[in-house]
């Protein structure tokens, strides 16, 4: 692929006192790329996700979103600009209904939230292409409910259905999965599978089956550098990667 | 736990169904009726009104938005001084001079919550303290401006040009019901707004409001400016009503009182703040009566009973009521249940 990826980061590095939890990371994704971020406990894979996001700052490091910087952003303007992120702690909205959950998010990127009077016909559309995404996700017969009704594994597709309500280019998805039991993952999976093929995805995930199955290209991140990267194929081959992550499982 | 969305603040306001009309209507009717039967109490329902909108303005910076705050006497006091020093400066007309204080109240409070919006919880409460401590000490301090501990006493014209304040308060009461009820309708489309679902977001979830891309800090600011030109428009009312300003329109016990009578009534349903309002300021009054040294012991109780039984205050009561109402209603006249 020779035109400009969407999201480029070069030499990011971010420091907890002494401990380095970010050194000199460089990642490239393109446009509908499907890329997996692993490596053990502590690697620093959460960390990467918010120096992205813009809720942590680096020390050092560029960030290039659509070919414009966006270093120094506040994480509230990045997301306008294409980047959207999935949490791996639930901050869902339990008291609102899962259409609301969705329907206030689109609101957000239609400009409408700061809406005050007239705004019955706006928040109709909004209401109604909620209403749609909660469909694409599988969840559209439990609108009506409020999210702190919902098990968790339809938590977790809101959770999805919210970063696609907002039209990313780049989305990161922060173990998707995790905490589900293994009946309701299955559906997370094909939902994953499902996502708009334009999107470029990093997703960070501990299920090395969802990671081997998802994602085209694999980045090993281990004490915050990237020790290796390569295709499921090659890092499953890597000796380094089994003896720092894989361990004995994949024996 | 059931399958019907219970959520009942938005939702029910959002409904619009023949019953819910009429319990609108409520509220309106009983103030109406009240100003023909008050007779010398008539002062004393404009004392209400004047917390009703208080109260109102809290819920929805507290209730709403969840900003943490003990500072609302601050925006109290700032329009009622506002309004006293507009009238003996500049204008005596009240309409206009509600409408500079509640301006001048709410830039005032854009300015300080700009500088303590980025805080949470107990740090947020004491910085609305301080600030309302701050006021008060500066308000007792321009004695020349303020009349410190003395207050200020002024006049005011006729209300529009056409109504005298007279002597048992009939124009008052009706000048501040009117206040109350545009506010009310501001109050009440707001919160169903994008604008103020967006503020249902932020109380339950920062992060998640941050990740959509919401601007957390500037739509703080927005409500707190706006809750705080409600809570100076009251002051200004009290002011007005009584051609009296006083330094105790600024001091803590206001914004205390403000609270108990949101946490009584029930936060997050705006007609909350009317019935722990009225509710209030009527125990108050009789139990004053009764004994004044130990009124408070009263409203305690009362507030305490209210926290530990009343899930969302004394609303939720009128809820349960409301909807037993309407059941019967409807098995007798034989109306679909609403889906």
């Amino acid at each position: 692929m020779n035109e400009e990826p969407i999201l480029s980061v070069r030499g990011l590095c971010k420091n907890f006192g002494a401990l380095a939890v970010a050194q000199s990371i460089d990642l490239d994704l393109p446009r509908g790329a499907r890329v997996g971020l692993i490596g053990p406990n502590g690697a620093g894979k959460t960390t990467f996700v918010n120096l992205l996001t813009g809720v942590l700052r680096p020390d050092a490091g560029s960030i290039r979103l659509g070919g414009v910087s966006i270093d120094g952003m506040p994480p509230e303007k990045r997301v306008p600009r294409g980047l959207a992120r999935t949490h791996q702690i639930n901050t869902l909205l339990m008291e609102e209904s899962a259409l609301d959950n969705v329907a206030i998010a689109i609101a957000e990127r239609e400009k409408h939230a700061w809406r005050m009077f007239r705004f019955g016909r706006q928040w109709q559309q909004c209401c109604d292409e909620a209403h749609a995404r909660l469909a694409e996700v599988g969840i559209a017969d439990v609108a009506d409910r409020r999210v702190s009704q919902l098990p968790y594994g339809q938590q977790r597709l809101l959770e999805i259905a919210i970063a696609l309500s907002l039209k990313p280019s780049v989305l990161l998805l922060d173990e998707p999965a995790a905490g589900v039991p293994s009946a309701e993952s299955r559906v997370i999976h094909e939902v994953l599978d499902r996502l708009p093929s334009g999107i470029a995805i990093l997703i960070i995930e501990h299920d090395m089956d969802v990671v081997f199955r998802f994602a085209r290209e694999i980045v090993v991140l281990v004490r915050g550098a990237v020790l290796t990267r390569g295709t499921p194929a090659e890092i499953a081959k890597n000796p380094d990667v089994r003896a720092v992550y894989l361990g004995k499982s994949a024996a | 736990m059931t399958d019907i969305p219970d959520k009942p603040q938005a939702a029910a306001l959002a409904r619009s169904s023949r019953f819910n009309v009429l319990w609108h209507a409520v509220p309106w009717i009983v103030a109406i009726a009240f100003y023909y039967t008050a007779g010398g109490f008539l002062s004393l329902g404009t004392s209400i009104l004047v917390m009703i909108l208080l109260t109102l303005s809290l819920d929805l910076a507290l209730g709403y938005a969840g900003i943490i705050t003990l500072g609302h006497a601050a925006f109290f006091g700032f329009g009622a001084y506002g309004a006293a020093l507009f009238s003996l400066h500049v204008n005596t007309d009240p309409v206009l001079g509600l409408l500079v204080a509640t301006a001048a109240t709410a830039v005032f409070a854009a300015l300080t919550g700009m500088l303590i919006l980025h805080t949470q919880g107990i740090t947020l409460l004491m910085l609305t303290l301080a600030i309302s401590v701050l006021l008060y000490e500066a308000a007792n301090r321009a004695y020349k401006i303020t009349g410190g501990d003395d207050g200020l006493q002024f006049e005011m014209g006729p209300v529009l040009g056409l109504f005298r304040f007279d002597l048992w308060g009939k124009t008052a009461y009706l000048y501040a019901l009117a206040v109350l009820l545009v506010w009310f309708i501001v109050a009440w489309r707001m919160v169903q707004s994008p604008f103020g679902r967006s503020l249902d977001g932020i109380r339950q979830s920062p992060p998640r409001m941050k990740a959509i891309g919401t601007p957390v800090w500037w739509r703080l600011v927005a409500i707190y400016s706006i809750s705080a030109a409600m809570a100076g428009t009251a002051g200004a009312l009290s002011a007005q009503t009584t051609r009296f300003v006083g330094l105790n329109t600024l001091g803590i016990l206001i914004s205390g009182i403000a609270v108990v009578m949101l946490v009584l009534g029930g936060t997050r349903r705006l007609y909350g703040a009317f019935l722990g309002a009225a509710i209030y300021v009527v125990v108050q009054d009789y139990a004053a009566k009764v004994n004044p040294f130990y009124w408070m012991f009263v409203i305690g109780a009362l507030l305490m009973a209210t926290v530990l039984f009343l899930e969302n205050g004394l609303m939720g009561i009128m809820d349960k009521v409301g909807t037993l109402a309407r059941d019967q209603l409807r098995r007798v006249f034989g109306q679909p249940s609403q889906p």
